[in-house]
């Protein structure tokens, strides 16, 4: 079952920038991508189906101290989903727990009707989950692109061998795969910076990278942790337009945890809000405004 | 050149189908559009804008950065006898009212979304604006806009169009002739509203074929197209001479790799305006200084050698045997490298123009071997009026009048020009066409200079800012602020200047330091300061300062028109002048009327003889505070030298 959904989603996102199609049906001079990804999905303005990914009772503690304390939520595909809430109320422990970091003692979470309990990081990527992290970890030495070609990692298939002496069908499937970062690298413009290591660059650029490489991973449902932490304005707008693109033009469904409330208020559909690791708000942004319990513990305190 | 742009196109496409007419580097790789191919696309644009009714001498607005489908846009709107205007892509969009309704544009084509947002944005105010085509449709899917479609839609049903109608293209093109109006390009005009300037095919052509004449353009160059196609030099560049010669332009990937394309492409015909060399020639310093010490004394010695050599030997002068060697081998250690560090390996020819280069700057690109040469030109005589030979640049000049061209200097120093590339008139404004362009068809460029003693043009300041020295010893001679304040910009240390010298008997500047020179050159002095005020007033300084302003002196003395205009008295400014202040321009010119009414006790100060005087001025923060400061500012007298006898 999910493995059919996945793969109409995947032609959804590789309809635009396709590994090797594309040079034979339009051979110079294509509009940067979406021209294609327009025709194929039409359909005009948001679109808005099934839960995708439920959350149900998940409880989590380390030790003494409950992270996670029976929360449920759902998110719909192609929505923008955001989890606020202040300094320590689980939201990153939230995320970990969907990504596989981190094992619930207590709920399921359900991805495409798939019930999972235990699952490592790299199953849950393999089924079409990609994330951010909160403190970027990008190999700082290596270039852009070598650092989203590791995004890539899991589709390629040919094995270490051929890999390293970059022969045959090996150096067929690099090319493939680098033509692809190569529209990560377009959408995300970065082109000035393609061969720069990571370390050198500023801190709004290497989260655009870090974003990079979990697109790489051509995912369904996209966790940006805190995306926007430590931005100056000008870099959050940036990041901001980018989220909702990537959202718009492949459809990803993005769930994203953020400090910055005008942020959250203006890019997502609905709103989960996290108190002391329980749910205390969930709505639209403008319900979740109007939230008494909201307002007290967050918005009305110290931010 | 009896011809226009579309046939120039069918000529190339005919010609060389199969040769690269564009270059735009796309995901990573460049990719070629050959002028078949080029043809084709035009062709379909072409057709598509026909059946959406754009008819002859209309006008349509492009708007975006160098891409090939704008340019075969521009084509495809010349093809079909109406004038594209291209706007500055980095307009605010109150800016493209005007030339919209001037013009009354109905057709627009919008490079992405940006553009496209903008354009949306003035809609109410300019409702005839019907039709939008956009290149990019990043971000555009969910607009629902009247009028708004995607330029591949366009050329989509151009497509079946051309297939009904084969000889749809060239039965337009034929229609039009070399006197019809090209192209309309609008100045930004300091005061009030821009000026639409026309130009037909063959005022455009021409210049342009004498231009590639003067320096022996062929088919085999490749130039880089990064400035904004709206400015007339681009277009000439990248458009104009392009069709003329029928080489190929690359288009950047985007404005932040420009350098690294550069690199890339190698260009062969290479433009851009001073302040461009300048960063790059800081680039190279700044990596330099970060490299070992044997590499950094070998630097040193091959700069010293092309400093003392270098200039001779690009103006073809023969050298002695030794001096050819080392330069030989410096040009294998470092000049090679260098250049193509710079991405001017290939240059054959490089221009520089707008405003003016610094003689250190100017020598340091000729010496290491980059024929960086000088025009003169403006929007209105479709740039080239003069260049400077291959054997014969100067930082001060800018060239010799090229063929064509008549070059006349008026009573009051004005520069005229009569030339084959002089605008048609300024659009729907006969007054400000008579203005410039007087009945016997001379152009009033409204700068002032004379032509020295080998033919030579060089231009010394606007008109209407040329004054006269009035009493003292130096009585009615001639008086340029802009000419003396860039001689003294072009010294590192000297930020800003303000002279003032119109109706007074002798000139005085105002100065702002370099906080970071001067900083820089105060700690290896171990000149200890507590920021830009402090330092700007301590003794060393001034006697840095005084030793620049000596130089320029000597160096006016030299010249006979303006030894009069030699400074006499400085003062150091206890704040830097600032745009937000209002004492400068938003591009970032001193404003000198009003920064005399601001500091009126300095400018009394510096003519009433006084050593020192206080002055407290309020200042604006960026946060929209203000505040004040205040100091007791320094006046220092100046050497001035007699005037040198010009000895050829």
């Amino acid at each position: 079952m999910s493995e059919i959904k996945m793969t109409t989603e995947q032609k959804q996102f590789s309809a635009g920038p396709p590994q090797g199609s594309r040079s034979a049906a339009e051979p110079k001079l294509a509009p940067s991508g979406g021209s294609a990804v327009r025709a194929a999905t039409s359909v005009g303005a948001k679109r808005i189906g099934d839960v995708i990914l439920d959350v149900k009772n998940i409880s989590l503690s380390f030790g003494g101290v409950n992270a996670l304390t029976d929360i449920s939520f759902d998110v719909r595909e192609h929505e923008v989903r955001a989890i606020i809430g202040p300094n320590g109320a689980g939201k990153s422990s939230m995320l970990n727990c969907i990504n596989g970091v981190y094992t619930p003692q207590k709920g399921e979470i359900s991805f495409r009707g798939q019930t999972f309990k235990h699952m490592s990081s790299r199953q849950v990527a393999e089924m079409g989950i990609a994330r951010t992290f909160q403190n970027l970890a990008l190999f700082k030495g290596m270039s852009v692109v070598d650092n989203i070609m590791t995004g890539r990692n899991l589709r390629i298939k040919s094995n270490i061998f051929l890999q390293a002496l970059r022969i045959g069908p090996a150096q067929r499937e690099e090319e493939t795969h680098r033509e692809f970062v190569e529209h990560i690298v377009d959408f995300l413009e970065i082109q000035a910076y393609r061969k720069t290591p990571v370390g050198q660059l500023p801190y709004g650029l290497q989260k655009r990278v870090d974003l990079g490489r979990a697109l790489a991973m051509e995912p369904q449902v996209l966790l940006l942790d805190e995306p926007m932490a430590g931005m100056n304005l000008e870099e959050k707008q940036d990041m901001s337009r980018f989220i909702l693109d990537v959202n718009d033009e492949f459809g990803t469904t993005v769930v994203l945890i953020e400090h910055d409330m005008s942020v959250v208020m203006d890019i997502s559909d609905r709103v989960v809000v996290l108190d002391y690791g329980k749910k205390i708000g969930d709505g639209t942004p403008q319900e979740v405004r109007e939230n008494e319990e909201v307002i007290s513990a967050y918005l009305g305190t110290s931010h | 050149m009896q011809t226009t742009f579309p046939r120039l196109l069918l000529k190339h496409a005919a010609e060389r189908p199969g040769a690269a007419a564009m270059r735009e580097k796309e995901f990573g790789i460049w990719q070629a559009l050959t002028w078949g191919e080029l043809l084709a696309m035009v062709e379909q644009i072409a057709a598509g804008l026909h059946q959406a009714g754009l008819r002859r001498d209309q006008h349509m607005v492009v708007v975006g950065s160098n891409r090939p489908r704008l340019y075969a846009t521009m084509l495809a709107v010349q093809s079909l006898g109406a004038v594209p205007i291209p706007l500055y892509q980095d307009a605010v969009a109150v800016e493209c009212v005007f030339p919209i309704n001037n013009a009354d544009v109905c057709f627009a084509f919008a490079e992405d979304q940006e553009q496209v947002d903008k354009l949306l944005e003035v809609r109410e105010q300019c409702p005839q604006l019907a039709h939008i085509f956009f290149d990019d449709p990043r971000g555009l899917r969910n607009y629902d806009e009247p009028g708004l479609v995607a330029i591949d839609e366009l050329m989509a049903a151009g497509k079946v169009h051309v297939a009904q109608h084969p000889n749809f293209l060239k039965a337009q093109v034929e229609q039009a002739g070399p006197d019809d109006v090209a192209a309309m390009f609008f100045t930004s005009g300091t005061t009030g509203n821009a000026k639409g300037v026309v130009h037909t095919h063959n005022s455009l052509l021409d210049r342009a074929r004498a231009g590639a004449d003067f320096d022996r353009l062929t088919h085999a160059e490749e130039v880089l197209a990064y400035l904004p196609p709206a400015w007339i030099g681009q277009n000439i560049f990248s458009y104009a001479q392009w069709l003329a010669c029928g080489y190929v332009v690359n288009c950047p990937e985007s404005a932040e790799t420009v350098m690294i394309d550069l690199k890339e492409v190698g260009p062969t015909y290479y433009f851009a305006p001073p302040r461009v060399f300048e960063g790059l020639l800081t680039s190279v310093m700044i990596r330099m200084e970060d490299a070992g010490s044997i590499k950094r004394k070998m630097f040193a010695a091959c700069m010293d050698l092309a400093k003392r050599v270098g200039p001779d030997r690009m103006d073809g002068k023969q050298l002695g045997l030794g001096d050819r060697l080392l330069y030989a081998l410096g040009d294998w250690m470092v000049y090679g490298p260098l250049r193509n560090n710079l991405g001017m390996s290939r240059v054959r020819v490089a221009y520089t123009a707008g405003e003016a280069i610094g003689p250190d700057l100017f020598q340091f690109y000729r010496s290491i071997g980059i024929n960086l040469k000088q025009l003169y030109g403006s929007t209105e005589t479709a740039v080239f009026v003069c260049l400077q030979p291959d054997n014969a640049a100067r930082a001060d000049t800018v060239g010799l009048p090229i063929a064509g061209v008549e070059i006349k200097v008026a009573e009051n120093g004005e520069i005229l020009v009569k030339s084959p590339g002089l605008l048609k008139e300024y659009f729907k404004n006969p007054q400000a066409t008579a203005e410039v362009l007087t009945a016997d068809g001379w152009y009033h460029t409204s700068d002032a200079g004379f032509l020295d003693a080998h033919g030579h043009l060089k231009i010394i300041d606007r008109v209407k800012d040329v004054g006269r020295i009035k009493g003292g010893a130096n009585d009615g001679a001639m008086f340029a602020p802009k000419y003396v304040e860039n001689k003294l910009k072009f010294f590192p240390f000297i930020k800003e200047v303000v002279a003032y010298g119109d109706g007074r008997a002798k000139v005085c500047v105002m100065i702002n330091i370099d906080m970071n020179a001067v900083g820089n050159w105060a700690e290896r002095r171990n000149l200890a300061y507590a920021g830009y005020t402090d330092l700007a007033q301590k003794p060393e300084v001034y006697q840095l300062i005084k030793e620049c302003i000596e130089k320029v002196n000597v160096d006016l003395a030299a010249d006979e028109l303006l030894a009069g205009s030699q400074i006499s008295r400085f003062l150091i400014l206890h704040k830097e002048l600032d745009a937000d202040d209002g004492e400068l321009t938003r591009t970032n010119k001193v404003r000198r009327g009003f920064i005399a009414d601001k500091y009126l006790p300095l400018v009394d100060g510096l003519y009433g003889g006084k050593t020192e005087q206080f002055i407290e001025t309020v200042v604006k923060f960026e946060d929209g505070r203000s505040g004040s400061v205040s100091a007791t500012l320094r006046i220092e007298d100046s050497k001035t030298f007699a005037p040198v006898k010009a000895a050829a």
